[in-house]
C-alpha cells in the first residue's frame, strides 16, 4: 500500500510573525520557513506504518513556490521515497489544495493520505476533510494513534471531550493531531541520500485546477494587545483583589 | 435567504456553544433555523427550539448521528442544502470534523473560526495562532463558517420554534464509531466555565494537580493545562488550552506554573481576568496578567485554599 503525505512550507513556529504596516499580510521576507509541525508528524506516521510492513512506499507532496522543493528534501531525508511539487506562486486557498490532491490521488492510488491537522499560518484546519469529501472517502481526523488491519484502518481521535475511536474503510484520510507521534530528525547520511531521491514538477494546470483565491482578504491587523497589570505579594493578596477588586470570586 | 446551524449537543443535553453561534448567525440578518442530528435527541431539539430569533428546527433522529460521523453528517446537510445559504457550525472538534466536507461538496471556501461578523459577507478569523486577525469577504453563493464561540455571547431562551423532522438520507457506512474514552468529571466544562484554573510544566506531576482541584472545587471551576504539562502525560489531552487545545475565555482564568507560550496565550488571553503564579518573575504570563504573584505554587497554592475556606468558600 502506498500513503500520499502532502506537506506544507510556512514560517517556522519559533518565530514571531509580524504583520505588515500596509496589513496586507504577514511579512515574510527573510523569515526563516520550515515545514508545517503536523506535516512532520504526518510523515513520521508514515514512515512508521512503512517500517511495519504496513505500507510500501511514501510518496510526498507540496504545492507551494520553487522553495517547497526544500519542504519535500526534508520529508525526503527523513526517509520518505519520492516526492511531487506542485508549483504555484501566492497563496492557494485549502479546497483548491484539496482539488489538486484529489487529483493526485487518482493518479497514485494510494490507500492512505496522511495530512496534519491545520497549517500554522492560516490555522483553517479543512483540506484533509475536504480531500475526503471530493474522494468520498473516510476520515478519522485529529490522530492520537493510527492502526492499518488489512482492509481497515482504526483512529483514535483527540476530541474535546477525551479520545474516540473509529474504525474507516481503506482507502482514508488521516490527519494528525500532536501527540500521535514524535517526529524523526534526519540523519546526515540520509540527508545525502534524499539529494539523489526523485522530485516530479507539476504545475496545477497539469491537474486542470484553478487555484485563483475565492476569499478577497481586506486586510490583516494585529490582535488588540493586553496591557499587563499588578503584582501582588502573597496569595491572600491575590483573593481579595480577585474578590473586592476585579469581583470575579 | 436562509441560514442554518447546526446544533452541538450529547443527545441529551444541548451545548451552550450552540446557542453562541446562533448569536453569530444572527448577524447575517437572515432567518435562522438549527438542525439538530443525533439519537433519541427529541429533548436537544425542545432546548433548540427554546433559543430566541430561531424560526425552526429540523430534527434527524437516527441511529446514525448518533456520533455525529463526519461522513453521515456531511451526507445529511448536502440533503437540506438546497434551502439555505449559509451553514455555521461551532469550531468544536465535531464542527471542525464535518463542515469542510460540506464545504468542499458544494464547492465553496469554508471560512474558519470566525470571531466577528462585519457584513452579511465580511468575517473577522484568527490567523498565526491568533498573532495577526484577518478579515475576509465571500464571494457571492452560499457559505460555510466554522464559529469560535469564546466571542459570541449566547442569545436568550425565549423561543418557541416548531420542530420539524427531516429524513436521514441512506447511511454511507463509510467509517464506524468503535468507542469512547470521555472524562469523567463533576466540574464544569472547560469551554462553558465562569472560572479555570490550569496547571504547567510547574506542577511537576500529575499528582501534583490535585493542588489545583482543591481551589477548583471551592470556586466551582474548570481544570486545564498548557501543552506542556499534557505532553509531560500529567493530564488527558482534553485539559489543554490554547492555539491547538481549547480556546477560553472564562469571566477568571488563573494560571499557575504556566510559563506562558505564544500557543498557550492564543487559547486564554481573551479571559475576562487572568491571575498568575509563577516563581520566575520573567515568564512571559505576567505581561498579560492582570494580577501576577511571583512565588512558588507549591507554597502559594495551599495559602490560596487557607484563605478561600476561611473566607467561607
Amino acid at each position: 500500500m502506498k500513503i500520499l503525505v502532502p506537506v506544507k512550507r510556512v514560517i517556522d513556529f519559533n518565530v514571531k510573525p509580524r504583520v505588515k504596516a500596509d496589513q496586507s499580510g504577514v511579512d515574510l521576507a527573510n523569515v526563516k520557513m520550515a515545514m508545517n509541525p503536523f506535516d512532520e508528524i504526518a510523515v513520521e506516521e508514515a514512515l512508521r506504518l512503512k517500517e511495519k510492513g504496513k505500507a510500501s512506499e511514501v510518496v510526498v507532496v507540496s504545492i507551494g513556490p520553487q522553495a517547497a522543493q526544500e519542504t519535500i528534501r526534508t520529508a525526503l531525508a527523513m526517509g520518505a521515497d519520492r516526492g511531487i511539487l506542485v508549483k504555484v506562486d501566492g497563496p492557494v486557498e485549502p479546497l483548491a489544495v484539496a482539488k489538486i490532491l484529489q487529483a493526485v490521488s487518482t493518479e497514485e492510488s494510494p490507500g492512505l493520505v496522511i495530512l496534519g491537522k491545520q497549517a500554522i499560518d492560516d490555522d483553517s484546519n479543512q483540506t484533509g476533510q475536504m480531500l475526503a469529501a471530493l474522494l468520498g472517502w473516510g476520515q478519522g481526523t485529529f490522530a492520537h494513534r493510527v492502526e492499518i488491519d488489512n482492509e481497515t484502518v482504526r483512529v483514535e481521535r483527540e476530541i474535546d471531550g477525551g479520545l474516540q475511536t473509529v474504525e474507516l474503510k481503506l482507502p482514508a484520510i488521516v490527519t494528525t493531531d500532536l501527540r500521535l507521534n514524535e517526529p524523526r530528525y534526519a540523519s546526515l547520511p540520509n540527508i545525502m541520500k534524499a539529494k539523489k531521491k526523485p522530485i516530479a514538477e507539476k504545475s496545477p494546470a497539469d491537474y486542470r485546477v484553478d487555484t485563483t483565491p475565492r476569499l478577497k482578504v481586506l486586510k490583516v491587523t494585529e490582535p488588540p494587545k493586553r496591557q499587563g497589570g499588578v503584582k501582588v505579594k502573597t496569595a491572600a493578596e491575590l483573593i481579595d483583589k480577585l474578590k473586592n477588586e476585579a469581583g470575579v470570586i | 435567504m436562509t441560514t442554518l446551524v447546526i446544533a452541538e449537543h450529547d443527545n441529551r443535553v444541548l451545548k451552550d456553544s450552540t446557542a453562541k453561534t446562533v448569536a453569530a448567525a444572527a448577524q447575517l440578518a437572515a432567518p435562522v433555523h438549527v438542525l439538530v442530528a443525533g439519537k433519541n435527541c427529541a429533548s436537544v431539539a425542545d432546548a433548540a427550539a427554546r433559543l430566541s430569533g430561531v424560526e425552526k428546527i429540523l430534527l434527524a433522529d437516527a441511529d446514525v448521528y448518533e456520533k455525529m460521523l463526519a461522513e453521515e453528517m456531511e451526507a445529511l446537510i448536502l440533503s437540506v442544502a438546497s434551502g439555505y445559504d449559509a451553514f455555521l457550525a461551532p469550531a468544536t472538534t465535531d464542527g471542525k470534523n464535518y463542515m469542510p466536507r460540506v464545504a468542499a461538496k458544494l464547492d465553496v471556501p469554508q471560512i474558519s473560526e470566525i470571531l466577528g461578523v462585519e457584513s452579511a459577507n465580511v468575517f473577522r478569523r484568527p490567523i498565526y495562532a491568533g498573532n495577526a486577525i484577518e478579515t475576509v469577504e465571500a464571494p457571492a453563493g452560499k457559505k460555510v463558517i466554522t464559529v469560535r464561540t469564546t466571542t459570541f455571547k449566547p442569545v436568550e431562551e425565549k423561543g418557541a420554534a416548531p420542530v420539524e423532522r427531516v429524513d436521514a438520507p441512506a447511511a454511507r457506512g463509510l467509517s464506524r464509531f468503535v468507542s469512547e474514552e470521555l472524562s469523567k468529571s463533576e466540574r464544569p466544562e472547560l469551554t462553558s466555565a465562569r472560572v479555570i484554573i490550569s496547571g504547567g510544566r510547574g506542577l511537576q506531576s500529575g499528582e501534583n494537580f490535585r493542588l489545583l482541584e482543591k481551589i477548583a472545587d471551592k470556586l466551582n471551576a474548570a481544570l486545564g493545562a498548557s501543552r506542556a504539562a499534557v505532553d509531560a502525560g500529567f493530564v488527558p489531552n482534553d485539559y489543554q488550552v490554547g492555539q491547538t487545545g481549547k480556546v477560553v475565555a472564562p469571566e477568571l482564568y488563573i494560571a499557575v506554573g504556566i510559563s506562558g507560550a505564544i500557543q498557550h496565550l492564543a487559547g486564554m488571553k481573551d479571559s475576562k481576568v487572568i491571575a498568575a503564579i509563577n516563581k520566575d518573575e520573567e515568564a512571559p504570563i505576567f505581561q498579560i496578567a492582570d494580577y501576577g504573584l511571583v512565588g512558588d505554587l507549591f507554597k502559594a497554592i495551599p495559602e490560596m485554599e487557607e484563605e478561600l475556606t476561611r473566607l467561607g468558600y
